[in-house]
This record gives structure tokens, C-alpha cells and sequence, in this order.
């Protein structure tokens, strides 16, 4: 057989553009993270579902997130989505291991590692970069470490996580065929940063 | 020269910068707008009005200008801005605008862009009142964002006032620090809150560069919009002086008492030597004072019979005439004013001054449908009190925003106490005085006048709404800031009503004029639309594809090669090429964008059954079933397949437009009608890559991808499916065809997208493998009569219209569409209906669009009879000639008549046929 198939990300060949940036502002690609969709079933009555279930989190070795939060685990991290809705996500377990591992009975759970990508963006200026394309009160007292949020970056559509509380690291995950334009409007937003 | 020593707060004398106006060159200082540069020149006027062609001056000293309208040249060709507001950089080129501008010819590279802010406490205006306003809040912890349209923070503060025993400009600079030392608090100066709208969310326009000149940094955006969210908003906006309108008012050298004041302060100009102030009210003394300190000669009339002690002291002091009940009744002059007339006399004066009191700037409660109250003492409106104030809890006018003018009522206000009640000679609301009202002007910048507002009035108008848009009045750049509420009061005395019942205008945004191009932000060019691409759009381009927008998808259109003899193919050959290649061999194409949905749960096959016209819930596991979704009307939305992956899990796949909105639709009816269903929807378009294999050496190539896979046609039937591994890679291979042809849909993840892809294309060299693009993908499918939802239906077409009666279900009890179908329009035979269409000459290609009539050679008078129109049209390899689809009038009827589709000038004779061109019969569909 010719050589094994291999992985490729939506941003590959970015790296050399994100190198340009300054150290206030940096990007790097986090590309193949195995991510999962959880939903719970609903009860009929239209009422949300209580919650991420514990044995749900622990099986990926974190605590359910409250609304608005995501949890880091040593292997994976849960994000919450909506009010039956989760992103369960690993760098580690592969995508159909982690499926395999969150889907209980009832809901759903599916397989979209590919349907999304991350980017991580850090630096002195990441949060005055996201304010020039995001809505959303991005002030660390509303939007802290561990905070998570479905919103609007530019004109794509991402799921934001604080990973600390002075704004200045973030992920973004972001719809793979939206990865490159939106790699090109955080560059754009860079420049007032350059030196 | 009009400058004086010992004056200008604003400016640095040791900084001289060179300008051009109206091809002179002139010089100015570090500090100075284009207005105190011209006026400190000498320059009084700066153009001619826009319909009666008479000199105009400056009036204002800051944005409420309604005369002084220049186009700048340079750094940047921009038209329209008023001259009082633009700061003085070196280089810069500008002229006077007769009312008109010219948008720069050449393309801007400037940045603009926009930031999103977040705030308890918005305070509009940094003077005496806004400054408090935002040391309380920021001193009670709270996130506060502080703007302010000028250059700097004090507002009217002129730097002769104490406060707080100190010199007025080291409070506000002391209270900057503090402010600045603050991490929640944003001071933004030059930033102008343009926009008020619902819920504290206050849009203002943030002008960072243009007062570096040349030294702006180009990375550094021009303008920025900041989209401000705030818990409240205090308006400290400050008040505009307002102009007593006397015959002849227009010339140059006739301005606001309160701009010759700022414009002596702040810049150190005097713009006039001999002066006659003309006032009802007290705040023009101090004007008239301290102009007259700096060496002019000045004549005050006061209209009022009393008048103010204090005011009238400092008059006496440096000099001033002062003449009670005068009234000034016009001017003489033609460049420049000489003299004002008062009754039977003529004052020389080379400027007059005019201060008919304060309106308040409460453009931003007005914005949100705050109420504005005549105050009668002010002769102008003001805020309402917040308790019957519609603008809500979030929303307080403080200091002259709210009416009050005295210095320590604004500190207190600022502060959130009350103003002490202050000893003032009331303001006798004088709108004009007598004179020929021709020669009136209300609106400068709109040659409109007295006269204009009566013949409004005498046509029969009654609100000063209606009043404004027949006269123009207020609808020029300033938005009537100087003139608003004089129009109010001259129509009410003209309808002998009180002003009160009249009110005035409603103010909406823009407060000044914002530039597109602020507004457009970074959303142009490579970032106007996000570029959706798949994971393959690298390969593509090294392949040489051409593009196609398909929504926001980048698709490959077609894939030209080199022609022999020499340069490249152009469409036309490219897909006839890649046509006959899949036809007779096999192609590879990225189907990547189709949309796909997970449903899953013990109620997806119900619920499927509901949203498809056909039935799924019958569909076995490792089936596909084609189906097609109506909306409530029966008429088509979307189509696509659907696998059914196990008894409680289908995957569908919509059109590529379809994704989104076909996702949304599902969510719809599950969440708002049919909640009770156990499903779950996920969006997976970009999880999975699909490439449909297609062509008659399609099973070699799949074979050969995936040998433990049995391809033959006993074993992979027609419309099944199946999960396999590559390499240990999980690949899902599906007998679809939207060409007739054997076929295959590889589908995998979209990690190994691109390495599957290439595998493909590696084992089907041997083949002839052909990429093809979206545009051979169409003619294939047209060839089989196979419709593009959106292409060959608009939304007017039902699946029987599709010739697709076969996929509309007659046993289930309910579906969306269903009840639609028996609508007698529905079932009218002379609907419109997919056929196919054969130009008699074989060679010629219909225009997409082109409309169908009867047969004919010769058009009847119009109107002509329309039978339809051309939907899809291309040149087939297949047949060797070209062929269209067509939506014609009773068209399955009509199968083998002739009609006519005129093209240009020429009527083309087609023969209808049916919309299956290609091997109607399927023979090939199995290989």
C-alpha cells in the first residue's frame, strides 16, 4: 500500500504567517482535538436537561460544567453549549474512543472532531483583539477563567473559552471551513499591535 | 492677523503649521482647527451658500457649524466636514464647499475598524458636569467609559473659570489622572456618541490618526466605531447657543457670541475688533467682557429691558457699551458684515455677535424617545424628569444637557446632587426680529429662511415634523443644531400657538455625519465576506481549479489544463472534456460542502417522515433513499439523500445553500411543534469530506481504494451503503449517482480528507481519473433531469411540478406540504413543469433566463404570452449538442411541441422533450 493516510488540518501552513505576529498578540494552531457533541434526551415536557451527567464527566475525567463555564480534565474538557447541549474535547483520546466513552443512554452523541478546529490566542493585547469582532463583555470579571461562550468572532461563528483571567489566553474553536478567514481577520486585527 | 498674547489654552505658539485654503497658503498653530487657523488669517469667509450663492462664514466654533463646510484635499480627499471641526496638521489642503462635496476618486487605504465595549456607567462629554459624572462612578468601583468629542477633556470650561478653588484646567487634568490611573475606566477624547439605541447600547465614532498628519501610523485604525453597552448613560453633552434670527444674518463675520469667546480662549484669536454683541440673554456679558479685555472695542445690546448686575459690572469694567431693549434688525456689508442696523442706526462692526440663549445638546435621550419639555426660563427644551421620561431608569441628562447652565449646578449634577437654584435674568426667547423674511435665514447651510417656514405654514402645515422636511430646515449636515427650535418657535408664532405644543423635531442618529467606510469597518476586501473553504481548497488551487461562489463556499468551478495549441482551456472545453472523461472513464469531485445532519434518537424515523416528502422510517439500515422537502406551502425547499445508519440514527445531507437553513427549519418544527419527539440534531457538514467517484471505471477505482470491500453490484447495490477502514481510517462508501452514472460517495473525516482524496486520485491514474468541478457536476446531473433546488425552482414549485409525483407520499397520514398538494392551484395542469428543452440547431446555447413563448416567428405586440423561462442550459459531450431545462406552462403536456425562446433579436425555435436526456432507461446507473 502507498504511504499511511495522513492528518490534515484546515490551517496547516499558517504557521509561518502566525509567526509574524507579535508577542503581544499570538496564534498557534491546535489542530485534531478529538471533540464530541453530547445532548440529553429531552423529557417531552420541553424542560432543559439537568445537566452534563456526572458519570458523563467522570468518564472523561472532568466536573460538568454550569451554564456560561467550561472544565478542564486531565484528558479532556467539557464545554457547555446550550442547555442540553455539550462539546466534550480531547488532544489525547482519539475521536471514536471519546464517542464511544461519552454516549450513554438516551441523547446523543456525535462524532464532530473534524467539524471544528482551534486556535489559540494569546498575549498582553488578546483580549483588545477579540473586542474589535466580538459582542460579548469579555471584562475578566464577566467572562473569567473558565469561561465559555457560543458567539460571533468577525462574521464567523466560535465557541470562546477563557483559560485565564487577565485576558490573555484564549481558545477559539472555530468551523474548519471558517478556520482560514478567520485566521486572516485575527492577523488583520494584530496590526495595531505590530511594532 | 487676529491673534492676541496672553490667550489660547489650546494652541502652541511654538509649533507653526503651514495649510492651504483655497490655493493660499497660510500658516496656524499645533492646536488650532482649520476655523481658528482661517479667523486668526483673517479669513472670515470660508464659502458661498449652496442655492443662493451668498458669502458664508464661520458661525460656531465646534460641530453645531451650520455655515463653514470645506472639502478637504489633503492628507486624504473628504467631503463635507465642517471647518470648525477639523484640526489644523501640517500639509493639509483644503477650500470652501458650496453645500456640495466630491468623494475621493482613489481608493482610501486608511483602517477603520470597530471595538465592542462594556460599561456600568457611559458618560457622554468630559467638560465640568461629565468629568464629575465619571469620577463618582469610577470612585464607586464601577466600570465606566467616558467620551468626548472634542480634542480635550473640560468641554466649555475655557480656562478662566475656579473650581474647587483651583484653575479650572487643573481640576480637569488632576481628575484625568485620577481617571487614567483607573484600569475600569476608558477615556476616549475626539470620539463623538453618534447613535442611542435601546437597552444603554450607544454606537460612537472614535477619530484616532487624522491629528498626527503625517506622522499617523499607518497600522493604527483611522477611525474606529465603538459599539458601547452600557448599564446607564449620563448625557453631558453641554448646550448649544442659539442664534436670534435678523434679516441678512449670513454673512461672514457673524457668529455665536459664545464661539468668539472660545475661539478667544482656546485659540487666541480675536475675531473681530469692533464688535456689537446682539442678546436676550446673560451669558453673552461675559463674551462681550472678556472680548473686549483682549482689545476689541464692543457694543452690547440686550434685547430685555433688564439687565443681569453681575454681567453688566464686568461690562462696565473693560469698557463695554451696554444698550438695553435694542434689537438688532439686519446688516449691511457683502464679503463681510460692516454694520448691524438697529432701528433707524448703523453700527460699524466687523464682527456682530448673536446669543438667543442655550438649547440643550439632548440628542442622545431624544435618540431613544426620551421626552423633551419646553422649559420656558431656558426658551428651550430639556430633558423630562426621569420619572414620566419614556428614555427609562439607565438615562440622565446632567448639567446644560439637563438645562443647567451655571458652573456649580453642573459640578453638582455630575455628581448626582441637585443643583442649587442660581440668581439669573430670565432669557427673553426672541426666535427673530422684524425684517424682510427673504432675507431671514433659519438654516444657513440650507438657504432656508423666514420665508420658506411660511409658505409651509400657509400650505396648510401644522407639525414642525412636516414643517422641517418641506422647508429642509434641519436636515443638512448639522441636523439642525443651531436652527431646530428656532423653526419650532418661528412656526408657532407664525400658527399664533405656544411653542409648547408644537415641541420640536426628533433627533436621530447620526448626531454628526459618520463615514461609511468607519461603518464598513475591516469588512472589506479579503474580510467583506468570510471564504469558506474545504479542507482541499490547497489542492484545488495547485490543481489549477477556477472558483465559483457558492454561497460563502470557494468551489472549484471547473479544472482548465493547457490546451495543445497553446494557452488554456476556457470553460466550455474544460467541461466538455471533464464530461466526456467521467462519461466514459471516471471524475473525482469535491462534494465536501454538502450539508449533513446527524439525527439521531428512537423518534428520528418519525420525525423524518414529517419533514421529508417520502418516507423514511421505512428506510432499512445501510439503505439511501433521495427525498425532497417542501415547506408548508408543497412547494420545494431542499432535496438530498439520506442514510440510515442504524434504527435510531440517519444521516442527511441537504444541498450545499441548504446546510444552515435546513438545520434551523428541523430545530424549528422540533423545537416549537413537535417537542415531544426524541430526537437530536447535529450539524456534521464539515466533519465528513465526501468525494462522489462517478463513471463507468468508478468500481475499479473504488476497488482498488478499499479491497476488503466486495463493489459488485450483487454485493454494493444501488442506493446502499456501507463503513469501512482504509489504512485503519473509518470510511463510509455509498452508491449514489446524481449523474447516472456507477458511482460512489466516499466519505471521511475531515482530518484525513485530503490524504483519502489524494489516494483516490493516485489509484485512478491508471483510469484517467478526472477532478471535475461544480459546473460538470450540473451539466451531468442536467443531463438526467436531476433539478437544482434554487437553480430550476424558485420557491414557486412543487415536487409534481419536478416531475417527482413518485416522492411525495400517499400513505402517510401527515407530512409538511401535505394539505398544500390538494390546493386547487396545485393541482391546476397548466402549473409550471420541468421539461426538458432542444434548440433546433444543435449548436446553439440558450441564455439561463431567456423566457419561453409559443411557437412563433413573430413576436405578437407586447404584452407577449409568457409559457415559462430557461432554468438550466449547457452544450452536452453526451448528446453532441446542446440542451436546456425549462419550467414552461403545462410543460409534461406539452412533451414534443415546438415553442420559441427569443434570444436578442432572434427567435429560436426548441422542441420540448422530457427532462431525462441522458439514458433515460438506467442502463448505466449499475455499470
Amino acid at each position: 500500500m502507498a504511504e499511511s493516510l495522513f492528518r490534515t488540518g484546515p490551517l496547516d501552513g499558517w504557521a509561518g504567517r502566525f509567526a509574524e505576529l507579535p508577542d503581544s498578540v499570538t496564534i498557534m494552531a491546535e489542530p485534531f482535538h478529538a471533540m464530541v457533541d453530547v445532548r440529553l434526551a429531552p423529557d417531552g415536557t420541553g424542560r432543559p436537561a439537568p445537566g452534563l451527567p456526572g458519570s458523563v464527566a467522570a468518564a472523561v475525567g472532568t466536573t460538568p460544567p454550569e451554564p456560561g463555564t467550561w472544565t478542564d480534565g486531565e484528558q479532556a474538557a467539557a464545554i457547555w453549549l446550550g442547555p442540553d447541549e455539550w462539546l466534550v474535547t480531547s488532544p489525547f483520546t482519539p475521536p471514536a474512543e471519546l464517542e464511544a466513552a461519552v454516549r450513554g443512554p438516551g441523547g446523543a452523541a456525535v462524532d464532530v472532531s473534524a467539524q471544528r478546529t482551534t486556535i489559540r490566542l494569546r498575549g498582553a493585547h488578546a483580549r483588545d483583539v477579540l473586542e474589535t469582532g466580538c459582542a460579548i463583555d469579555l471584562h475578566p470579571r464577566s467572562f473569567p477563567a473558565g469561561a465559555a461562550a457560543v458567539t460571533t468572532l468577525g462574521q464567523a461563528g466560535v465557541v470562546l473559552l477563557a483559560l485565564d483571567g487577565a485576558g490573555t489566553d484564549y481558545r477559539i474553536l472555530v468551523r474548519s471551513s471558517f478556520a482560514g478567514y478567520l485566521a486572516e481577520w485575527l492577523i488583520d486585527a494584530a496590526t495595531e499591535f505590530r511594532t | 492677523m487676529s491673534r492676541v498674547d496672553g490667550y489660547g489654552t489650546r494652541i502652541d505658539r511654538s509649533r507653526t503649521l503651514r495649510f492651504t485654503f483655497d490655493g493660499r497658503e497660510y500658516t496656524g498653530h499645533a492646536g488650532d482647527t482649520l476655523a481658528s487657523a482661517l479667523l486668526a488669517n483673517g479669513v472670515h469667509r470660508v464659502s458661498t451658500s449652496v442655492d443662493l450663492g451668498r458669502p458664508r462664514g464661520i458661525v460656531a466654533a465646534w460641530s453645531e457649524d451650520p455655515s463653514g463646510l470645506v472639502q478637504v484635499e489633503e492628507p486624504f480627499p473628504e467631503p463635507m466636514l465642517p471647518a470648525t471641526t477639523i484640526e489644523l496638521t501640517d500639509g493639509l489642503v483644503a477650500r470652501g464647499l458650496p453645500g456640495r462635496g466630491r468623494l475621493a476618486e482613489v481608493p482610501d487605504t486608511a483602517r477603520y475598524d470597530r471595538k465592542h465595549t462594556h460599561c456600568d456607567v457611559l458618560v457622554v462629554g468630559a467638560g465640568p458636569a461629565g468629568l464629575l459624572a465619571a469620577r463618582t462612578a469610577a470612585r464607586r468601583g464601577e466600570r465606566v467609559v467616558l467620551v468626548d468629542d472634542r480634542p480635550a477633556a473640560g468641554g466649555s470650561l475655557l480656562g478662566t473659570e475656579r473650581i474647587c478653588g483651583r484653575a479650572a484646567l487643573e481640576f480637569v487634568a488632576d481628575t484625568l489622572v485620577e481617571l487614567h490611573a483607573n484600569p475600569d475606566v476608558v477615556h476616549l477624547q475626539r470620539t463623538t456618541a453618534f447613535g442611542h439605541y435601546d437597552d444603554g447600547f450607544v454606537l460612537a465614532l472614535e477619530r484616532r490618526t487624522d491629528h498626527l498628519g503625517a506622522d499617523a501610523p499607518r497600522n493604527v485604525s483611522r477611525q474606529r466605531v465603538h459599539r458601547i453597552r452600557a448599564a446607564r448613560v449620563v448625557v453631558a453633552t453641554g448646550a448649544h447657543e442659539r442664534p436670534i434670527v435678523v434679516e441678512d444674518n449670513d454673512r461672514p463675520g457673524i457668529m455665536l457670541a459664545g464661539a468668539a469667546r472660545d475661539l478667544l480662549h482656546r485659540h487666541g484669536v480675536l475675531a473681530g475688533r469692533e464688535i456689537v454683541v446682539f442678546t436676550s440673554d446673560d451669558a453673552a456679558y461675559d463674551a462681550a467682557a472678556d472680548l473686549a479685555k483682549a482689545g476689541a472695542r464692543v457694543t452690547l445690546l440686550d434685547a430685555r429691558d433688564g439687565v443681569p448686575a453681575a454681567g453688566a459690572r464686568r461690562c462696565a469694567e473693560q469698557g463695554v457699551t451696554v444698550r438695553t431693549g435694542a434689537v438688532v434688525t439686519g446688516t449691511r456689508g457683502t464679503e463681510h458684515v460692516t454694520h448691524a442696523v438697529v432701528g433707524g442706526e448703523e453700527l460699524p462692526c466687523d464682527l456682530l455677535l448673536l446669543s438667543g440663549g442655550w438649547n440643550p445638546v439632548a440628542h442622545l435621550v431624544s435618540h431613544i424617545r426620551g421626552t423633551l419639555a419646553y422649559d420656558p426660563a431656558l426658551g428651550a427644551f430639556r430633558p423630562g424628569e426621569p420619572a414620566d421620561d419614556t428614555a427609562g431608569d439607565g438615562v440622565t441628562a446632567v448639567g446644560a444637557a439637563n438645562g443647567t447652565l451655571d458652573l456649580a449646578g453642573c459640578l453638582a449634577e455630575g455628581a448626582g446632587e441637585r443643583a442649587q437654584p442660581v440668581e439669573r435674568t430670565p432669557t427673553k426667547v426672541l426666535w427673530r426680529t422684524d425684517g424682510d423674511p427673504t432675507r431671514q435665514f433659519v438654516d444657513l447651510q440650507r438657504d432656508a429662511t423666514v420665508a420658506d417656514i411660511a409658505r409651509a405654514v400657509g400650505a396648510g402645515m401644522r407639525s414642525v415634523e412636516h414643517v422641517k422636511r418641506y422647508t429642509t430646515i434641519g436636515t443638512a449636515h448639522d441636523q439642525g443644531k443651531t436652527s431646530g427650535v428656532i423653526a419650532s418657535g418661528i412656526t408657532a408664532e407664525l400658527l399664533g400657538v405656544p411653542i409648547e405644543s408644537l415641541g420640536t423635531t426628533t433627533f436621530r442618529p447620526p448626531y454628526t455625519p459618520v463615514a461609511f467606510a468607519a461603518l464598513a469597518g475591516r469588512e472589506r476586501g479579503r474580510l467583506f465576506d468570510p471564504a469558506r473553504t474545504t479542507v482541499l481548497h490547497p489542492w484545488h488551487e495547485d490543481a489549477g481549479a477556477v472558483f465559483e461562489d457558492v454561497g460563502q463556499w470557494k468551489r472549484p468551478r471547473y479544472y482548465p489544463r493547457p490546451r495543445e495549441t497553446g494557452g488554456i482551456e476556457d470553460m466550455d472545453a474544460a467541461v466538455l472534456r471533464e464530461c466526456a472523461a467521467v462519461r466514459g472513464g471516471v471524475g473525482i469531485l469535491d462534494g465536501s460542502t454538502l450539508g449533513k445532519i446527524d439525527v439521531q434518537g428512537p423518534d428520528a424515523g418519525a420525525f423524518l417522515d414529517m419533514i421529508y416528502t417520502n418516507v423514511m422510517s421505512g428506510l432499512k439500515p445501510g439503505k439511501v433513499r433521495y427525498g425532497v422537502m417542501c415547506g408548508l406551502d408543497g412547494m420545494v425547499i431542499d432535496d438530498g439523500t439520506v442514510l440510515r445508519i442504524d434504527p435510531e440514527r440517519f444521516c442527511v445531507y441537504t444541498t450545499t445553500g441548504g446546510a444552515a437553513p435546513i438545520l434551523d427549519h428541523m430545530e424549528e418544527w422540533l423545537q416549537t411543534e413537535w417537542p415531544h419527539l426524541r430526537v437530536h440534531l447535529t450539524s456534521v457538514t464539515e466533519q465528513w469530506a465526501t468525494f462522489p467517484v462517478v463513471g463507468p471505471r468508478s468500481r475499479d477505482v473504488i476497488g482498488a481504494f478499499a479491497p476488503d470491500v466486495d463493489v459488485s453490484v450483487e454485493a454494493f447495490p444501488f442506493m446502499s451503503w456501507l463503513d469501512t477502514h482504509v489504512d485503519g481510517i473509518p470510511v463510509r462508501l455509498a452508491r449514489i449517482s446524481f449523474s447516472g452514472e456507477l458511482a460512489w460517495e466516499v466519505s471521511v473525516d475531515g482530518w484525513h480528507a485530503r490524504a483519502v482524496w489524494e489516494r483516490l486520485v493516485a489509484l485512478g491514474g491508471q483510469y484517467g481519473i478526472t477532478p471535475y468541478g461544480t459546473e460538470t457536476m450540473h451539466v451531468l446531473r442536467a443531463e438526467k433531469g436531476y433539478p437544482i433546488i434554487g437553480q430550476d425552482t424558485d420557491g414557486t414549485v412543487t415536487p409534481q411540478d419536478l416531475g417527482m409525483a413518485w416522492a411525495v407520499s400517499r400513505k402517510k397520514p401527515d407530512f409538511l406540504g401535505k394539505r398544500s398538494f390538494s390546493r386547487s392551484s396545485n393541482l391546476d395542469p397548466l402549473r409550471k413543469q420541468l421539461v426538458g428543452l432542444l434548440p433546433l440547431d444543435p449548436d446553439l446555447k440558450l441564455p439561463e433566463g431567456a423566457q419561453v413563448v409559443e411557437l412563433t416567428d413573430a413576436l405578437p405586440p407586447p404584452p407577449v404570452p409568457m409559457l415559462g423561462h430557461v432554468t438550466s442550459s449547457y452544450r452536452s459531450a453526451a448528446l453532441g449538442r446542446t440542451f436546456a431545462l425549462a419550467l414552461v406552462k403545462g410543460g409534461h403536456a406539452r412533451i414534443g411541441e415546438r415553442l420559441t425562446v427569443p434570444v436578442g433579436g432572434a427567435l429560436v425555435p426548441v422542441e420540448v422533450t422530457g427532462s431525462v436526456l441522458v439514458d433515460p432507461e438506467g442502463t448505466r446507473r449499475d455499470g
